[in-house]
């Protein structure tokens, strides 16, 4: 196989980018095309690549990069069936999101230096995605992280997104430092980084630490696929523009971790403490983060949430040793999460708002972007399950998987023993998947009939405004503490939907339609995995579909229910017209009817913030930090500085004393000069 | 003659130069000490001359040496009292102090002193 291809796939994105660093500014007329042509290739390239190599087959080429003392460092290939398939999914996704992007930042100024670091992001995943050795890889995940930084903190003139972007940064270092001493173990215990070597040493069971090393990798992988300790960053980091939300947080980046733990599965394999604690991590991120979807107001933070929750979903079905089913829900969500995230983008361009509440106010919507309006749809179902759609496939084959986990017949596909893979681990996700698939009917459904088809949506020429008496009565929705959105206020109502946004739609909206079937015969996908089966068992099938149609009718009976108590138990629109003045003042407060509010009952607050999970980190370590922090300025301050203080003004004390000899009388010179004389004589004499 | 009266009489003389160097206050006779205390050398080169009956005599061949060199060097002296004193209007050694480096106080007190000293000078 000609290695040139697979070079140019992570060294086009890259050239692209400097590219686009060095000229955009002087000719903006090249920026555009200088950002989506090199990644375009590229994701043609990824396919060609992936077609070369065909199925069942792999690509080992490495040459020594630097020789360390220790283990080499190499560079080089590793390409098999998953690096393949997910670099396929990054080339696709990250086209669309530089073609979207031409679009959705037409006005910004400084739109070159995005497209660059968008394109310098998909060459640093494509590195992560290809890469042989572990510091190679290493090195593209850091690079992910800075891009991700830079573009979280895009409107960098909002406090909000400066601190998201802050806190994306610092949480994912905080998991990136126990994952460097992991991949320094690693390669100790094996006395090499490069994949092979260790996938070889893992299989011969020839690592001295297994748990330790799985414990401190997923420590990494908690950070980078936001899972449960490490998750606070994700939802903050909409603060970016939606298109990177899409590609960064939702497709690709928070994919790395997940993709990271299929390829080094054996690792994990060895240690069923490492599952256990995989399998907790994902189940708590699962479940939080579906009750915190179901509660949020600003529609990307829902979508943010709804990504943290699917990751629990791949971690889990790793953690139930099925890195065939957790890759398979990667792409279909990498997918439908785009096609959700771009299309959060239109409407967000067309409504002016984050807010999904604020969206239920707006006639007609839903004809303004009919492309997003029919696109979210698809998304969503996918997102929720149902059949024939992708999601549907790929979270049956997730339950599948922890189904026979926790049957004690796990479907490790030939990587490692079934019964490594502790029973707990499989019933933990299952339970936890199931209770997620119930929650994550809901808040998709809440979402969809919130933002597109409120009544007061419908009926919104008069918004419902509440008496004085009753507004201190009924909790508002529209809160102050509301994520502000820093999207420029650039689409015309009338081309809301320009073709540059409406395609990328629907080119995404085929995968999420029909990638599922791929899983269907075993000389599809799973060829090109490890090939086992991801074929729907029949009763996840049932019970999964069965679920997600329950949180469904749940969300819909709480939306009429609290829909119709709203126009029933409120002042007809006749007596907000009796008083005009009042009708469009902005102190009015109208109220919208949030399904979530009574599903989720009195967890609805907490859920909403998160359940205080950014408030205890911010007592437990932002704090301590702080005060840290102040004793160090206190100390440079007030007691080294006083050192250096005190050194001149010694000094100067010193001069003044010295000065206060040289009166300029000559006469007392001699007379110093002959005293000297006079007793160094007597010295010497004596 | 012994040769104790000549080097007690040096003595004596050199000590009243040292004296007057360093505690007269008019150039001119700083001067003079400076030239007592010459001649205080002189006294003591012709004195040891004789007594220990050098042939050459280079004792008195540097008497005369120094004493040229004291008429070049109290023309000198001399001509630079006259200009201190025509700068100045004075010839007191302690009041010609512009060399020194007064402390820090005192350096803002000078400048009016200093055009003060100008004033005088402009309106002499």
């Amino acid at each position: 196989m000609n290695l040139a291809l697979p070079t140019l796939v992570p060294a086009l994105p890259a050239l692209g980018a400097a590219a686009t660093l060095a000229v955009g500014k002087k000719a903006p007329g090249l920026a555009r095309p200088l950002a989506i042509v090199p990644v375009a290739v590229s994701a043609v390239l990824a396919l060609v690549v992936a077609l070369q190599l065909g199925t069942g087959q792999v690509l080992d080429v490495a040459t020594r990069l630097t020789p360390t003392g220790g283990p080499d460092i190499s560079l080089g290939f590793y390409l098999d069936g998953y690096s393949s398939l997910i670099s396929v999914l990054v080339g696709l996704v990250a086209t669309c999101v530089q073609v979207y992007s031409t679009a959705y930042l037409k006005e910004d100024p400084r739109y070159p230096s995005y497209a660059a670091l968008v394109s310098l992001f998909t060459a640093a995943m494509f590195l992560v995605v290809y890469s042989g050795d572990l510091i190679v890889l290493l090195v593209g995940w850091e690079v992910m992280g800075i891009c991700s930084y830079f573009l979280i903190g895009h409107h960098w003139e909002t406090a909000d997104a400066r601190s998201a972007s802050l806190k994306a940064f610092l949480v994912t270092k905080l998991g990136d430092v126990p994952f460097l001493f992991g991949i320094f173990l690693l390669g100790a215990d094996t006395g090499s980084f490069r994949i092979p070597d260790v996938l070889a040493a893992a299989t011969e069971g020839r690592l001295g630490h297994p748990t330790l090393i799985a414990l401190l990798l997923l420590a990494g992988v908690a950070g980078k696929s936001a899972q449960f300790p490490l998750h606070t960053w994700l939802p903050d980091a909409m603060a970016g523009p939606t298109p990177v939300s899409a590609l960064i947080h939702a497709a690709t980046m928070v994919a790395a971790g997940i993709y990271l733990v299929a390829r080094l599965l054996p690792v994990f394999l060895l240690s069923g403490a490492a599952l256990v604690v995989l399998a907790v991590m994902a189940a708590v991120t699962m479940i939080g983060s579906a009750l915190c979807a179901l509660a949020q107001d600003d529609l990307k933070r829902v979508l943010a949430y709804s990504t943290v929750g699917q990751l629990g979903y791949m971690a889990g079905a790793l953690a139930s040793g099925d890195r065939e089913a957790s890759v398979f829900h990667l792409v279909s969500h990498g997918a439908f999460k785009a096609l959700l995230f771009l299309a959060a983008g239109v409407v967000i361009h067309a409504a002016h708002t984050n807010s999904i509440s604020a969206m239920s106010r707006i006639p007609g919507l839903r004809k303004r972007v009919p492309d997003a309006y029919w696109t979210m749809g698809i998304g969503l179902v996918a997102l929720v399950g149902l059949p024939p759609f992708s999601g549907f496939f790929s979270k049956e084959a997730v339950l599948t998987a922890a189904e026979h986990a926790a049957n004690g017949e796990a479907l490790t596909n030939g990587l490692g023993p079934a019964s490594a893979v502790p029973e707990a681990a499989g019933w933990i996700v299952l339970i936890s998947a199931a209770l997620t698939a119930l929650l994550t009917a809901a808040y998709a459904t809440r979402l969809f009939l919130l933002a597109f088809h409120s009544p007061a949506g419908a009926a919104a020429a008069a918004p419902q405004v509440l008496p004085a008496a009753d507004r201190a009565t009924v909790v508002v929705d529209h809160e102050a503490d509301a994520p502000y959105s820093p999207e420029l206020d650039e689409a015309d109502p009338a081309t809301a939907e320009p073709p540059a946004m409406r395609w990328p739609l629907w080119v995404l909206a085929v995968p999420t339609m029909g990638f599922g079937v791929a899983g269907l015969r075993s000389d599809w996908l799973p060829a090109l995995l490890d090939g086992g089966s991801l074929r729907p068992s029949g009763v996840t099938a049932v019970t999964g579909t069965g679920l997600a149609v329950v949180g469904i009718l749940a969300a819909y009976g709480a939306w009429r229910s609290a829909t119709a108590r709203l126009t029933t138990g409120r002042p007809a629109p006749a007596a907000v017209g009796q008083v005009p003045g009042q009708a469009g003042a902005p102190a009015a407060e109208v109220i919208v009817a949030d399904p979530g509010r009574t599903l989720l009952g009195p967890l609805f607050g907490p859920a909403r913030h998160g359940f205080g999970v950014d408030r205890l980190y911010h007592v437990l370590f932002v704090r301590p930090v702080v005060a840290a922090a102040q004793l160090v300025r206190f100390l440079d301050r007030e007691v080294i500085e006083t050192y250096v203080r005190g050194s001149g003004v010694g000094a100067n004390l010193l001069g003044r004393a010295v000065r206060l000899a040289q009166t300029g009388n000559a006469q007392t010179y001699l007379s110093a000069l002959l005293a000297g004389v006079v007793l160094l004589a007597v010295l010497v004499a004596v | 003659m012994h040769l104790a009266y000549p080097v007690v009489l040096a003595a004596l003389l050199f000590s009243v130069g040292v004296y007057g160097v360093l505690a007269r206050r008019n150039a001119v006779l700083v001067l003079m000490s400076v030239e007592l205390m010459l001649n205080a050398v002189n006294l003591n080169l012709v004195a040891f001359d004789v007594w220990l009956r050098d042939s050459l005599h280079a004792g008195q061949a540097l008497t005369l040496f120094t004493i040229t060199i004291a008429a070049a060097e109290i023309g000198l002296g001399l001509a630079i009292v006259l200009l201190l004193f025509r700068a100045r209007g004075t010839a007191d050694i302690d009041r010609a102090t512009a060399l020194g480096d007064p402390a820090e106080p005192l350096a803002v007190d000078e400048a009016p002193n200093g055009a003060e000293a100008l004033k005088g000078q402009a309106a002499a």
